[in-house]
């Protein structure tokens, strides 16, 4: 697990962007006080997930709202499924783990 | 040891209801009875057999090779001839006895043959010549028989004789039909209706129709040669086919002790009066006092049957079938459901006839409700017509709606006439095809299917036509989504409810709500909640972030690479040359990748990255446009009387004035407003959400419900003024009165018809419910809570508001033109 940023850089049930090796990342704050974090581009056509609308379950891309679990990465629409990360935080920073 | 399941009769009904049992994973030790000799076929179809366009392979629903897998004991060709209610056993003719824990009576119905001298021969049973058309055999024999002859007779002109009459056509070249009642099919048709069937079957087909003739004796010593009637005509014939309806198959039960009276007695849960084990389904049973002979009750009473047998719901109950029929009957479109003709002196009764081209419809109205319709010949309405009997819909306010698709896309397309892979959904590319298999996979709600294949979800005005193929796909079992009332899906309350809610809890964030009424939060039922929060609360409402939508958050609108469109404010799409020239600085001081005009006279700088939002903006140095947010968006204007040589108003000064005052307004759905300076309506008012055209005289004409976008609409005339001023304070209450009202994302173009205009005018205009004031003085708090979102650029609401999201290579490129 790395940090990557800190938690407060991200309000209560929205996400932000990072970059990680060159990768995006899309992390979440749940309004549950969790944290979710996924591949950031959609799959279906390119949108940013992390400005999409979020709930303790699902991501809705804002292109087209499609939806995916954001626990599992599972399409809830019919795309492709997501990459997920596995993350957390200490200290108030934004801890991610390498995929399994 | 398992319980033991006997089912006497093996016809549509004994099979369908074990096929019901077993899905509800009922375990019975099951034995069937069938006294034809073969599995269990489709009786519909034997029409279809006698007319030649199906093989006798292709009606054959189980085969018997079903039975043996799913371990069920068939005894084909073997007629019980007795219940022992007491033994609990049945006993066969040839002597067997088989004990039940549970029996099933499904012994169908058989033809009614008149008691008409010639008819039989003593020990031959019918004369040569003569069938009834029941079953398999009797169509194997008329077929047969009249391939060698010349002319048949078909006696009885209900749906069966109508189907013989027709199929017989194929075999030989001259058919009579003799009808005993005054009109065609009239159990199902009204005299009229009866009328029109005759006179299309007898030009189109052929066949000759005799109405009100009573045969009275079947000629012929050896063969026949004729039949006669009450009038003494004869006519020759070689063939007499019976078709004069069916009697139930009761006399076995009865015999063995059962209530029967037009058929065996059952309850609501299709059990034999006073008897605990023993069933009676389809046509041999009688609900209610009704017998019946079509097949869509037959599977609803096959349901309840088996709901209760397997315990899945001891208590199911059957409340008897509304019988609703689309037939094509010998090639003609045939629909029929509830009363023929008006009964009560207000019942409201529509009628059109073509009698040229063979169509007659017909619709009875009772207290806003469907309760009848007949249609022949044309039936291209009849799926509305059944779900508005059915479910008992409200309906359309222009009656003539339910008889013809008015304004609607010419000739609306035949569901079973489309190929599987046309594409239904244009916006995301979804063809009929996708659509079924969602069904048969057994998703049987229109917004499930929707949800799944995201049909219907883009533009929205496919979702007619994906509501029809689920419905067509779904034979008749689609289920109601109860959410489909909802104002979000998340919160399953409808929009008034829910409004008496927040108000009694006074919930004032979007979080509370959840909290309080919905469990879960939602992701898809932020939105609208936020929006009738701060339609409700103004200043008091609680704004969390998250609510709302990416647009909403950095006030301007995504585009497909993710970046945004800044439209500032141009009220009425006046401009001055300052405005362009510092317009004109700011697109290239950012290197803009495109500048256009829009649709409602602004100009749309696009491409512009989330975090340069905040720097354009302070560089602009404009009010923000709304061109993102479900809100009021703009008034189009014309140049009105000003410079217009045939302008009779001042448009561009009432528009500017409407815009400044509801800028930024946020509703359920989008507002745009147009006003013209004459009728030749050079800005669209007739099309938009309120539009306000200039007439001679100095007089105002307000439209609302106009729509110009994926959906077409002339908006209705609410009400004629004399001033400017009245048309602002109608606007605002009108507008005020449509974000209480509407649904979430409902347009003003389906929110004024669903209402209807009269309604809107007696509350906007006349004040007829005294709530004027109200609605002027809620409009006019959110009026005075505005707030230019582009002036809170300098410190961001949230922390990373305009950070950006995109990835590190752009994706897609839009290509940026010179």
């Amino acid at each position: 697990m790395r940090a990557i940023g800190y938690a407060d850089e991200i309000p209560p049930g929205e996400g932000r962007t990072f970059a990680v090796d060159g990768e995006m990342v899309a992390v979440f704050r749940l309004r549950d006080g969790s944290f979710r974090a996924t591949q950031a581009v959609c799959p279906h056509k390119g949108g940013p997930l992390a400005d999409g609308q979020i709930d303790l379950k699902q991501v809705l891309c804002p292109l087209h709202l499609n939806a995916w679990d954001l626990t599992t990465g599972c399409s809830l629409s019919g795309q492709p499924d997501l990459t997920v990360y596995p993350v957390g935080v200490a200290d108030g920073k934004i801890l991610l783990g390498d995929l399994s | 040891m398992r319980t033991r399941l006997v089912v006497i009769g093996n016809g549509m009904a004994g099979a369908r209801t074990v096929e019901e049992i077993l899905a509800r994973g009922g375990d019975f030790d099951i034995t069937m009875f069938g006294d034809e000799p073969y599995g269990n076929y489709n009786r519909i179809m034997l029409s279809n057999v006698l007319a030649g366009v199906e093989d006798e392979s292709g009606i054959f629903l189980n085969d018997l090779s079903w039975y043996a897998d799913n371990g069920i004991t068939l005894h084909t060709g073997t007629r019980i001839e007795r219940i022992d209610r007491f033994a609990k056993r049945v006993y066969a003719e040839d002597g067997t006895e088989t004990p039940y824990d549970k029996l099933i009576i499904a012994t169908g119905s058989r033809a009614f043959v008149p008691p008409i001298p010639g008819i039989h021969r003593p020990g031959r049973g019918y004369h040569q010549g003569v069938f009834a058309f029941r079953t398999l055999d009797d169509t194997r024999a008329m077929i047969r028989y009249a391939r060698e002859h010349q002319r048949a007779v078909v006696i009885g002109g209900g749906l069966l004789g109508l189907e013989a009459a027709r199929g017989l056509q194929n075999h030989l070249p001259h058919v009579t039909l003799i009808h005993a009642a005054g009109h065609l099919m009239n159990a199902q048709l009204n005299e009229v209706a009866g009328e029109t069937l005759r006179a299309t079957i007898e030009a189109k087909l052929g066949i000759e129709v005799v109405v009100d003739g009573r045969t009275t004796e079947i000629l012929g010593k050896n063969a026949v040669t004729g039949v006669k009637l009450d009038d003494g005509r004869i006519i020759p014939c070689d063939v007499v086919v019976v078709a004069a309806g069916i009697r139930a198959n009761a006399e076995m039960a009865a015999a063995s002790g059962l209530a029967v009276e037009r058929g065996i007695v059952v309850d609501d849960q299709m059990r034999c009066l006073d008897e605990d084990d023993i069933y009676a389904v389809g046509e041999c049973a009688q609900h209610r006092g009704e017998v019946y002979g079509l097949v869509a009750p037959l599977w609803d009473q096959a349901k309840v049957l088996a709901d209760h047998l397997t315990g899945v719901n001891p208590f199911a109950e059957y409340h008897g079938s509304q019988v609703a029929t689309k037939l094509k009957v010998a090639g003609v479109d045939v629909a029929a459901m509830g009363l023929k003709a008006p009964e009560h002196e207000d019942d409201e009764s529509l009628t059109f006839t073509e009698p040229k081209k063979g169509i007659y419809k017909n619709v009875i109205i009772r207290d806003g409700r469907l309760v009848g319709a007949t249609m022949v010949g044309d039936v291209k309405k009849v799926a509305f017509l059944m779900q508005a009997f059915d479910r008992g819909l409200a309906l359309p306010e222009e009656r003539a709606e339910l008889m013809f698709d008015l304004g609607g896309p010419a000739g609306e397309v035949k569901v079973d006439e489309m190929a599987d892979d046309e594409q239904v959904c244009n916006c995301n590319g979804v063809s009929k095809g996708a659509i079924c298999g969602v069904v048969q996979g057994g998703c049987k709600t229109v917004t499930g299917v929707m949800d799944k294949t995201r049909a219907g979800k883009g533009c929205g005005t496919c979702k007619p036509l994906v509501q029809r193929i689920v419905e067509w796909a779904a034979g008749g079992e689609v289920e109601e989504d109860p959410a489909a009332s909802y104002y979000v899906p998340g919160i399953p309350m409808p929009k008034p409810e829910l409004i008496e809610a927040i108000r009694l809890h006074s919930l004032k964030s979007v979080s509370s709500v959840f909290a309080k009424l919905g469990g879960e939060e939602d992701a898809k039922s932020k939105m609208g909640l936020a929006s009738l929060l701060k339609m409700m609360w103004g200043g008091e409402y609680v704004d969390e972030r998250d609510a709302r939508f990416i647009n909403d958050r950095v006030h301007a609108n995504i585009q497909r690479d993710g970046t945004f469109s800044v439209v500032p404010q141009m009220k009425g799409g006046v401009t001055t040359p300052a405005q362009l020239r510092r317009i004109a600085e700011v697109a290239e001081k950012h290197e803009v990748p495109m500048v256009k005009l829009t649709g409602g006279q602004r100009i749309d700088l696009l491409g512009i990255p989330k975090e340069k939002l905040p720097e354009v903006w302070a560089d602009l140095d404009m009010p923000s446009g709304y061109a993102y947010g479900k809100s009021f968006r703009t008034v189009k204007t014309c140049v009105g009387s000003d410079f217009c040589r045939f302008g009779v108003g001042d448009s561009t000064a009432l528009g500017i004035a409407l815009e400044e005052r509801y800028q930024g307004i946020e509703g359920p759905g989008k507002m745009k407003l147009a006003v013209t300076g004459c009728p030749r309506n050079c800005a669209e008012a007739y099309v938009k959400d309120l539009g306000v055209v200039a007439i001679d005289g100095g007089k105002w004409e307000i439209y609302v419900g106009g729509a110009a976008g994926a959906h077409i609409r002339k908006g209705d005339l609410l009400t004629t003024v004399e001033t400017p001023e009245e048309v602002i304070t109608l606007t605002g209450r009108f507008l005020q009165y449509y974000r209480e009202n509407a649904n979430w994302l409902e347009r003003t173009y389906a929110f004024v018809p669903r209402i209807g205009i009269e309604r809107v005018r007696e509350i906007v205009v006349d004040d007829a419910d005294g709530i004027a004031s109200s609605l002027d003085a809620a409009m006019d708090a959110s009026v005075a809570a505005y707030r230019d979102p582009w002036k809170d650029r300098e410190q961001p609401a949230t922390p990373g508001q305009f950070r950006t999201s995109l990835p590190l290579t752009v994706l897609p490129q839009v290509p940026v033109r010179a």
